[in-house]
């Protein structure tokens, strides 16, 4: 039987042949559903566009891919050192805040990126604050009397991606240093390493598959990004994908594209999971006593102290601040126009779909442990890569199958005489479905990654003693798993408050959130008008990651 | 686990509940896709419901309308479509989910080179892509065509949003038409290399450049120096604006006049509502709808009864290039592929 072995070791020689169960099948199953979308862009995707593709290499294909590679580069060792460096040193460090950097660090999680990038350029363009200044400074009257560094460049957009990214790396980094049993620490001390070894050679490598979940994430919203590269005027391949489907009218030379994109990380994901293969993360010790905090002095603790304030500062505190005060001159706009169904819409959509993200998340997850062999795991993966497709290309590709599914129980409904055709395209299903697909990975990595911490003679014990797997779920893996879970909620929670391209394409008639309603002011460059909306969107987002952040802290293994 | 899925039902229920919110089917209503932002469209709208007691139903997006038309099939809830640039409309017709109409009202209200021959589609306004030119820094008779803007003399003098706006697209498309291939390719190079920056922003954002000083001259449509000039609320634009001339190009006697571009609309097949779609698409073209257009959004009326409002007379009268819509539309695929092909977007150093 395959459900009662547990692969304990995963070295399997030969691939076995997939069998069936309740939990494979039902992973199966709920992994067909989501990646549907996704299988329907790869659809689109088969039709004959060489053409294009000879013009685009001939052109501005490898332009596009430098720009790309770029900017993941840029952003991936962005969020890799801010996420982790500030993760570790509250984790494991007092100096003077660093209690309230704890929660605070998540803080820029709640600010769309296209935001950020609205704030920061009204800031630092030729009007803003900053060069009005300078030129009051030093007498300066044009912009031909000196030098500063354009804005809306690859830079800009390295930036302000980085500073609204980082905290998902932060968030899984830190859960994982959480997590961490304080022996091997204790060991690696005794055995002479200093701090900073400690950190490098036994943390680092103990927390890595959180770490590079977070970095994929991040790396994977680089890629689907359109607003803050579109606002940068930073060309990538994203770009191209909006040109070739609206400008040259060829959907399917946009799904081409974008299956490309889809190819990129597939490749990186399957580079990671080669380079770590047959490494086991999980702990072997349950001895989780209290975690030492080395107290920072002097200018170890002004560094410190630096360190996490600044990421706060400018990806938080600046663009709340800015927003503040244009919401208070622009209220009236956004208060006359229907600003309370929009909260109550952006939160009922969040909430669902956050809650089906995370069931579906842990159920596939649990699926992919109990069974033997890389199927389930090959189904659950491609189910989550939707976080890697432009949204506006996944909401084409979540079109298709709620229009099949229309037509059939409209036929089905015909059958029995009752006219029930397109009970779905004019409600809220196709959204929650969008966001599940698209932010399936966050759910599905966190759980995956929390599951591989804990031991497998955990299900080995809970199963001698009579455990069947759900029970064993239920009674042993979820307790555990709680503070993941939650972190996931959350973090699917706040990403569909931020969603934008789903929601405007596949909502309902009459139907606005706040990010659509921000958007229908920003896609004109009118700042001010959407700051109210865009504050609401960042304060909606803040009560969530302070309640992460205490989940976070008391999720610790043995704590009392 | 059981936990776990009598949750997963209370959401079901909850979700079933939502459900039942959306817009009920009955009454009079018609159902809108608008590729035109909310807040533009919404005086409109409600005049035609106070006035006709038809309900408009909405949703605004800029891409995807026509997938969720075609993904919906016989299924379909949308009955029109409201949309700006002729390359949308000519999108939807040529995937065929336009409904011909045939409509007395709309043959009176819109000059037949306005509208599609078949009844496919009608513009409703106009709008023209002008010259926005520093009063101080460029003198009147300085650059008087769209082909002056590839003259060496105004190297690092001028500002543009994004090649690949379907509005530069428009511009770019009328080029092909009027100059074939090779001179367009020519004549975007040298635009491209007169460019004082990476191309960026919107058109009101090179409007604000033009008052700064990072260049003198930026290619813009018309209604945005009117949203500028009456801006009460951000009186900043205003200044910007005075710091403007508007310039019409291609005006000498034997020219062919400055480039127009359409918003329009069209009724879609399969429509639930067609009646009512094809009466606000009518009472978009009448005179009282055609006014709104005219005075709080300063386009140009389709319709030759209504005047332009007074502000946007104050530009004064212009030439406009008779080229008809289609030849622009058909070319749009050629102008995005000169885009690339002269990396328009990089801006001038590249």
């Amino acid at each position: 039987m395959t459900t009662d072995t547990l692969p304990v070791s995963s070295a399997s020689r030969t691939l076995p042949r997939l069998r069936f169960n309740l939990w494979s099948a039902g992973a199966l199953i709920i992994a067909l559903a989501v990646a549907a979308p996704i299988f329907t862009v790869l659809g689109l995707a088969i039709t004959d566009t060489s053409d294009i593709w000879t013009h685009l290499y001939n052109t501005v294909l490898g332009l596009y891919l430098e720009r790309t590679i770029t900017l993941m580069f840029g952003v991936g060792i962005g969020t890799l050192v801010i996420g982790t460096g500030t993760a570790w040193l509250v984790t494991m460090c007092r100096f003077p805040g660093s209690r309230i950097f704890e929660w605070a660090l998540l803080l820029p999680l709640a600010v769309p990126a296209y935001v950020l990038a609205f704030v920061v350029t009204d800031q630092l363009e030729y009007a803003g604050t900053v060069q009005s200044a300078l030129r009051d400074m030093f007498g300066w009257t044009k912009p031909q009397d000196y030098w500063f560094p354009e804005v809306r460049s690859m830079g800009g957009a390295i930036i302000v991606m980085t500073l609204v990214l980082y905290p998902y790396v932060y968030l899984l980094a830190r859960s994982a240093f959480l997590e961490q049993s304080v022996c091997v620490l204790e060991v690696s001390r005794t055995l002479g390493k200093t701090a900073w070894g400690s950190f490098t050679r036994v943390a680092i490598p103990l927390a890595r598959p959180s770490i590079v979940v977070g970095v994929t994430l991040v790396l994977m919203e680089v890629i689907n990004d359109f607003g803050t590269v579109d606002y940068f005027a930073v060309q990538t391949f994203t770009a191209g994908i909006f040109d070739v489907w609206l400008n040259m009218n060829s959907v399917g030379g946009a799904a081409q594209l974008s299956s490309v994109l889809l190819l990129v990380v597939l490749v990186l994901i399957v580079t990671e999971r080669m380079a770590r293969r047959g490494r086991k993360f999980h702990h072997t010790s349950n001895k989780y006593s209290e975690l030492p905090s080395y107290r920072l002095h002097g200018y170890k603790a002004a560094l410190s102290f630096i360190a996490c304030v600044l990421p706060v500062l400018l990806g938080f505190i600046l663009p709340a601040s800015v927003l503040s005060h244009y919401a208070l001159s622009f209220y009236e706009e956004t208060l006359s126009a229907d600003y309370f169904s929009y909260v109550a819409n952006s939160l009922t959509l969040s909430a669902s779909a956050a809650f089906l993200a995370v069931v579906i998340g842990l159920f596939l997850a649990y699926a992919v442990r109990l069974s033997q062999g890389p199927w389930i795991k090959i189904a659950a993966r491609t189910a989550s890569i939707g976080y890697a497709v432009p949204g506006a290309i996944l909401a084409v590709g979540v079109l298709w199958p709620i229009g099949a599914l229309d037509q059939s129980i409209g036929w089905i409904g015909n059958n029995f005489g009752v006219a029930i055709g397109g009970v779905l395209i004019g409600t809220i299903v196709p959204v929650v479905y969008g966001y599940l697909v698209r932010f399936l990975a966050l759910a599905y990595g966190t759980s995956e990654a929390s599951l591989g911490k804990i031991t497998p003679n955990m299900d080995g014990a809970a199963r001698t003693l009579g455990s069947n797997p759900s029970q064993a779920l239920k009674r042993v893996h979820f307790p555990l798993m709680r503070g993941s879970l939650m972190t996931a909620a959350i973090l699917v929670f706040v990403d569909c408050m931020k969603e934008l391209p789903l929601t405007i394409i596949l909502r309902p008639f009459n139907f606005d959130t706040l990010a659509t309603f921000v958007y229908q002011y920003a896609s004109d460059e009118l700042l001010e008008e959407s700051a109210l909306g865009a504050l609401t969107i960042v304060g909606a987002g803040i009560i969530p990651v302070i309640l992460l952040s205490v989940t976070i802290a008391k999720s610790r293994p043995g704590n009392r | 686990m059981s936990r776990i899925l009598k949750s997963m039902g209370v959401a079901a229920v909850a979700v079933l509940a939502l459900l039942s919110t959306s817009p009920a089917s009955a009454g009079d209503e018609v159902n809108l896709y608008s590729y035109r932002q909310p807040f533009l469209i919404k005086p409109l709208l409600k005049s035609f419901t106070d006035e006709t007691g038809i309900k408009v139903n909405v949703v605004f997006a800029k891409k995807g309308m026509l997938e969720k038309i075609q993904a919906a099939g016989s299924n379909n809830p949308a009955d029109a479509v409201l949309t700006v640039d002729i390359g949308r409309l000519y999108g939807l017709k040529q995937a065929g989910v336009f409904e011909p109409v045939k409509s007395g009202v709309l043959e009176a209200n819109i000059p037949a080179h306005l509208r599609d021959p078949g009844g496919l589609w009608f513009g409703l306004t106009q709008r023209s892509r002008i010259i926005l030119a520093s009063k101080d820094r460029v003198m009147p008779g300085e650059l008087t065509s769209y082909e002056d803007l590839a003259d060496p003399k105004f190297r690092g003098r001028i500002c543009v949003r994004s090649g690949k706006h379907s509005y530069n697209i428009a511009l770019i498309a009328s080029m092909l038409a009027h100059h074939g291939q090779e001179k367009t390719k020519a004549w975007l190079e040298g635009v491209k290399a007169n460019l004082a920056r990476k191309p960026q922003g919107n058109d009101r954002a090179q409007a604000k450049a033009i008052y700064e000083g990072v260049c003198d001259v930026a290619i813009a449509n018309t209604y945005y120096m009117g949203k500028m000039q009456t801006n009460e609320k951000k009186p900043e634009q205003k200044k910007w604006a005075e710091a403007i001339r508007v310039t019409f190009l291609n005006q000498g006697a034997s020219d062919r006049g400055a480039h127009m571009n359409v918003s329009g609309a069209g009724v879609l097949k399969g429509a639930k509502h067609k009646a009512f779609a094809i009466k606000l698409v009518e009472w978009l073209s009448s005179d009282k709808a055609q006014k709104i257009y005219a005075e709080d959004n300063f386009e140009y009326p389709a319709n030759p009864k209504i005047a332009v409002s007074d502000l946007v007379k104050s530009w004064g009268d212009f030439k406009a290039d008779k080229l008809s819509m289609e030849d622009i539309a058909t070319r749009r695929e050629a102008a995005t592929k000169l885009v690339d092909e002269v990396n328009f977007n990089e801006g001038p150093t590249s």
